[in-house]
C-alpha cells in the first residue's frame, strides 16, 4: 500500500478519523466501566463506615448530611443507628497537610465525641513510611480517646501521639484531619 | 528475524529498562513493592500491545507529517481504557499506582516502539514485539520491586517475614536508583561473558 501523502486534506482527514475512532472506543469503555467504578467507590465508603462505627442497622449513606467546618468547607457526616438510637457518627474528613498533600480519612466518633476507629480512604504518602498511617500500629493509639482531653498532637509538638518513624509530617497531617472531624462534629452538635 | 526472536528480544537482548534504559521514570517510582511493579508492567504491556497493533495497521494511511500526533492519540486512548478498567476492577492497585497510570501516555517505551518498530513492520511482528517488550518491562519491574520490597520492608508480595523495618533507603527514591544501577551493571557483565 502506498504511503498517504502529507497534503493538508490527508492530514486533517486522517487525524479526524483517528480521533473519532478513539473517542467512540473510549465512550464505549466509559459506559461499560461507569457502574463498577461507582459501585467500588460506594463499597469502599460503606466498608470504611462499617469499620469505624459500632454495629448499626440503618443506611448511613442515605442519612448523610453535611456540616460546615468553619473554614469555608463542609464534611460529610454519616450517622449510624442501631434500632433508631444513634451509636456513632462516621465523618468523612480530610487534610491538605500530608507530605504529598491531600489525605482523606473516615473517622468514627461516639455520640459524646470519643474516637471509635479511623480508616484511611485516600492518601499519597511515601510508600513504606507515611503509608503506615493505615496500619493498626499507628492508628490504634487513637481508639477510645476523646480529643477533648487527648490533644491530637505528635510528641515532637508536645502532644501524646506517637508519630510514625521518619514520617512526622504524615502523622501530623493525620492528627489534623481527625481534629477537623472532631471540631466540625462538636460545633455542628449531635442530631 | 523469526517471530520467536521478535518476542524474546524484549526480555534480555533489548530489554527496555535494563538494556535500552527507556521509561525509567515509572520504573523508579512504582517499584517500591513487587505487586506495584508487576501491576504497572501489566498495564504498560496492554497499552504497548494495543498501540503496536493499531499503529502498524494504520501506518499506511497516516501521513508522515502528522504521525506523532496520531500515535499519541491512539496511545492515549489505550491508556485511558486501562485507567478506567483498573479503576473499576482493581481499585486498590489503581490507588497505589495513582498518577503513573495516566503517565503511561508519555512513557518513551510505548512511543519508541510505535515510531521505531510498529510503523515499519507487519501487524503480526508488531504484536510479538509489543508483547515481548511489555513482558520484558514487566519482568524488570517485578525483579526491581521484589528486591526493593525484600530489602526495604522484609516482605515478598506483602507477606512479611521479619518484624520491624527493613533497610528503609531501598523503599525510598535513592534505593530505586541503587537497585536499577546494580541490575544494569549485572546485565552488562552477563552480556560480555
Amino acid at each position: 500500500m502506498a504511503k498517504t501523502e502529507s497534503t493538508f486534506k490527508n492530514m486533517a482527514l486522517s487525524l479526524t478519523l483517528i480521533a473519532l475512532g478513539s473517542s467512540a472506543g473510549l465512550g464505549f469503555v466509559y459506559e461499560l466501566t461507569k457502574e463498577p467504578i461507582a459501585l467500588s467507590s460506594l463499597n469502599k465508603k460503606l466498608d470504611a463506615i462499617r469499620e469505624v462505627v459500632p454495629e448499626f442497622n440503618n443506611d448511613p449513606n442515605s442519612e448523610m448530611y453535611r456540616l460546615a467546618t468553619g473554614e469555608g468547607d463542609s464534611l460529610e457526616i454519616y450517622p449510624a443507628r442501631k434500632d433508631g438510637k444513634i451509636v456513632g457518627y462516621a465523618v468523612n474528613t480530610y487534610t491538605n497537610n500530608g507530605f504529598s498533600g491531600y489525605i482523606n480519612l473516615m473517622a468514627g466518633f461516639t455520640p459524646d465525641g470519643a474516637i471509635i476507629n479511623i480508616s484511611v480512604l485516600q492518601q499519597k504518602e511515601t510508600p513504606g513510611l507515611g503509608t503506615k498511617m493505615a496500619e493498626p500500629a499507628f492508628k490504634d493509639q487513637f481508639i477510645d480517646k476523646n480529643p477533648a482531653e487527648f490533644s491530637l498532637k505528635v510528641k515532637k509538638d508536645g502532644g501524646p501521639v506517637d508519630a510514625i518513624t521518619a514520617a512526622t509530617i504524615s502523622s501530623r497531617a493525620f492528627c489534623d484531619a481527625v481534629q477537623r472531624a472532631y471540631n466540625t462534629l462538636q460545633k455542628g452538635g449531635s442530631k | 528475524m523469526t517471530q520467536l526472536q521478535n518476542f524474546t528480544k524484549g526480555f534480555f537482548r533489548e530489554n527496555p529498562i535494563l538494556v535500552l534504559v527507556l521509561g525509567t521514570c515509572p520504573t523508579l517510582a512504582t517499584t517500591s513493592s513487587a505487586m506495584n511493579g508487576l501491576g504497572m508492567g501489566v498495564a504498560t504491556t496492554f497499552v504497548l500491545l494495543g498501540s503496536n497493533v493499531v499503529i502498524s495497521l494504520l501506518s499506511g494511511v497516516i501521513p508522515d507529517k502528522v504521525r506523532i500526533p496520531a500515535f499519541i492519540v491512539i496511545i492515549a486512548s489505550f491508556v485511558t481504557i486501562v485507567d478506567l478498567v483498573m479503576q473499576a476492577y482493581v481499585p486498590s492497585l489503581y490507588e497505589t499506582l495513582g498518577i503513573f497510570i495516566p503517565l503511561i501516555v508519555v512513557n518513551c517505551i510505548v512511543l519508541g516502539r510505535a515510531e521505531a518498530y510498529a510503523s515499519k513492520n507487519s501487524v503480526l511482528s508488531s504484536f510479538f514485539d509489543g508483547l515481548g517488550m511489555g513482558l520484558g518491562f514487566t519482568m524488570a519491574l517485578g525483579i526491581m520491586g521484589t528486591i526493593r520490597e525484600l530489602l526495604g520492608n522484609g516482605s515478598i508480595l506483602g507477606h512479611k517475614f521479619i518484624s520491624g523495618d527493613g533497610i528503609l533507603v531501598f523503599i525510598l527514591a535513592p534505593g530505586a536508583f541503587l537497585v536499577l544501577g546494580y541490575l544494569i551493571a549485572l546485565i552488562n557483565k552477563l552480556k560480555r561473558t
